[in-house]
C-alpha cells in the first residue's frame, strides 16, 4: 500500500514538462477576455508556444514587473503605468503601441429600481454605496476619480464610496448587489450582463481618453516572441476580436 | 506613522479587542458545552466551530458574503428591513475576525475544561451546587490559565485577520482597512518603507501574545 502513496508523492514532485516556448503576460483584467482570445489565435499558428496570463490592476501588475516579476508583455489599462515603466528604463525600446481604447460607464444591479440617468442622481440618498477601482493602482478608479471630480461630486460622494482591487472586482460587487452603483468600463458592463445593466455614461470629455498600450517588457527571455504578440494586437486580426468585444480603435 | 496607517492600528486594536470580546462570550460556552455535555449535534457543533482553522480564510469569506451579504440569506431580510447591510463596514471586520479566531479559544479552552478533575465538580455537586454553578464557581476557575490562553491567541488571530475580512468588508482606507489590510495594499503600491513598521509592529506583537499564551498554558498544567 506504500508504494503507490509513494509513486504519488514522486509523481507531483516532478514538474510538468516544460513547454517548448512559453511567454507570461501581465494584463489589465479589463483586457482578460481580449487577451485570452487573442492568445488563442497566437498559439493556433504556432504550436508549442504556452502563454501564460497574469491578471490584476494595472499598478499592481506594474510594481510586480518593477520588483522583478519574470514577465515578457504587460498590457496596461492607462498610459501612466507605463509611462513609469519606461522611465525606470524597464520597457523594451520602441515595442509600446497604443492598441485600444475604451469609456467610462456607470453600471446598477440589474434588479435595481433605482433610476440612474445622469451623474447628479448618484447624490441621491437611496443611492447609499457606489464602488469604484482604488484610484491608488486601479486605473479605473483613476478615470473615475478624474470624472467625479470634473464633475464636482468627488468630495460630496465620499462617503458612499468603497473601493475595489481591480474593476472586475467593482463589476463583481454590482452584480452581486453589495453595492447600488460601481464605475467600470463599457466593455466590463458587456462582460456583466445580463446580472448588471448600464445606467449612464459619464461625459467623455469628464476624463483623460482611456488607452490600453502594450509593450515588450526588458528583461523578457523571449523578446521576438513577445513582440510578435503586442503586434498582433495591432493587427486587422486583432482589431477585429477587439472590436467585437467593445473596444474602440486606437487613436 | 503615516496617517492611514495610525488609523488602520487603531481599527485594527479595536476590531481585535471586539472580537476577542465576543468570543470570550460565545466561545467559552461552546468550550464547557464541547468539553462536558454529550448530545446529538456535538460533533457537527465542533467541526463547525473549528472549519474556519483549517478551510482557506478566503473560503470561510464566501460563506460570510453567501450569509450576511446584502442578498444573503440573513443579510439579505436585514436590508429589506432596516437598508442597511454588514458589509464594507468596520462590523464586517468584527465578524470575520471572530469566525476565525473561535477555534483558537476554543479548542484551547476545552482542553484546559476537559482537564479539570471531574471528582472537584462531582464533589460541587453531590454538596448542592447546581451544574451551572459548579460550572462558574470550580470547573471554570480551575481551567483559567487554559481560557486565559486561548483568548490572548483568539486577540491575534483577530488582530492579523485577513482573507475573510477584505471578503466581508472590503479594502476601504480609514473604514475598513486594517493593519494587514494596509500593509497588503502597500506593498502593492510599492510603498514597502510604510508597510515595514506595520509589519515589524504585528511581528513583535505576535511574539509578546505567543509568550503569554506560553506562560498561561504552562501553568494551566
Amino acid at each position: 500500500m506504500r508504494v503507490p502513496l509513494l509513486v504519488a508523492v514522486l509523481l507531483a514532485l516532478v514538474p510538468a514538462t516544460a513547454p517548448a516556448e512559453e511567454l507570461i503576460l501581465s494584463v489589465a483584467v479589463s483586457m482578460k477576455e481580449g487577451t485570452e482570445e487573442l492568445g488563442r489565435l497566437f498559439v493556433r499558428s504556432r504550436p508549442g508556444v504556452t502563454l501564460r496570463y497574469n491578471l490584476g490592476s494595472s499598478g499592481e501588475l506594474q510594481k510586480q514587473i518593477e520588483a522583478g516579476a519574470p514577465v515578457d508583455v504587460f498590457i496596461s489599462a492607462a498610459q501612466r503605468q507605463m509611462d513609469e515603466l519606461e522611465r525606470k528604463g524597464l520597457i523594451l525600446d520602441g515595442t509600446r503601441r497604443v492598441f485600444a481604447r475604451n469609456v467610462l460607464t456607470v453600471v446598477k444591479p440589474a434588479d435595481s429600481g433605482l433610476d440612474l440617468s445622469k451623474p447628479a442622481d448618484l447624490l441621491d440618498p437611496r443611492v447609499r454605496r457606489i464602488v469604484i477601482g482604488n484610484p491608488r493602482t486601479v486605473p479605473a478608479g483613476q478615470y473615475s476619480e478624474e470624472s467625479l471630480r470634473t464633475l464636482g461630486l468627488w468630495d460630496r460622494l465620499q462617503g458612499k464610496l468603497v473601493l475595489a482591487e481591480n474593476v472586475r472586482q467593482a463589476l463583481d460587487y454590482v452584480s452581486r448587489g453589495e453595492v447600488d452603483a460601481g464605475f467600470v468600463y463599457a466593455t466590463d458592463a458587456a462582460a456583466g450582463k445580463p446580472r448588471v445593466k448600464e445606467a449612464f455614461r459619464p461625459g467623455e470629455d469628464t476624463y483623460r481618453p482611456i488607452a490600453y498600450p502594450a509593450a515588450v517588457v526588458k528583461d523578457s527571455r523571449r523578446p521576438g516572441l513577445a513582440r510578435a504578440f503586442v503586434d498582433l494586437l495591432v493587427a486587422p486580426e486583432g482589431r477585429t476580436v477587439l472590436a467585437r468585444l467593445g473596444f474602440q480603435p486606437p487613436p | 506613522m503615516t496617517a492611514e496607517n495610525l488609523s488602520a492600528l487603531a481599527l485594527s486594536l479595536r476590531v481585535a479587542v471586539v472580537a476577542t470580546l465576543l468570543n470570550a462570550a460565545i466561545g467559552i460556552p461552546l468550550a464547557y458545552v464541547l468539553a462536558r455535555r454529550r448530545f446529538r449535534g456535538r460533533g457537527l457543533l465542533d467541526l463547525l466551530v473549528t472549519l474556519p482553522l483549517v478551510l482557506p480564510p478566503t473560503v470561510t469569506g464566501y460563506y460570510l458574503i453567501v450569509l450576511l451579504g446584502r442578498r444573503g440569506w440573513l443579510g439579505g431580510p436585514i436590508y429589506g428591513l432596516t437598508g442597511w447591510s454588514i458589509t464594507f463596514t468596520w462590523y464586517a471586520a468584527v465578524v470575520a475576525a471572530t469566525i476565525m479566531a473561535l477555534p483558537l479559544l476554543v479548542r484551547t479552552a476545552r482542553a484546559a475544561i476537559e482537564s479539570v478533575d471531574r471528582d472537584l465538580e462531582k464533589a460541587a455537586f453531590t454538596l448542592g451546587r447546581s451544574e451551572w454553578r459548579t460550572a462558574l464557581e470550580v470547573t471554570l476557575p480551575l481551567a483559567r490559565n487554559g481560557i486565559l490562553a486561548g483568548l490572548v491567541l483568539a486577540f491575534a488571530r483577530a488582530l492579523g485577520e485577513f482573507g475573510a475580512t477584505l471578503m466581508l468588508a472590503g479594502n476601504i482606507p480609514g473604514r475598513t482597512t486594517t493593519v494587514p489590510l494596509a500593509i497588503y495594499t502597500s506593498v502593492q503600491t510599492g510603498e514597502t518603507g510604510d508597510a515595514l513598521v506595520l509589519v515589524a509592529m504585528l511581528t513583535v506583537l505576535s511574539c509578546v501574545v505567543l509568550i503569554a499564551a506560553a506562560r498561561l498554558g504552562a501553568r494551566a498544567t
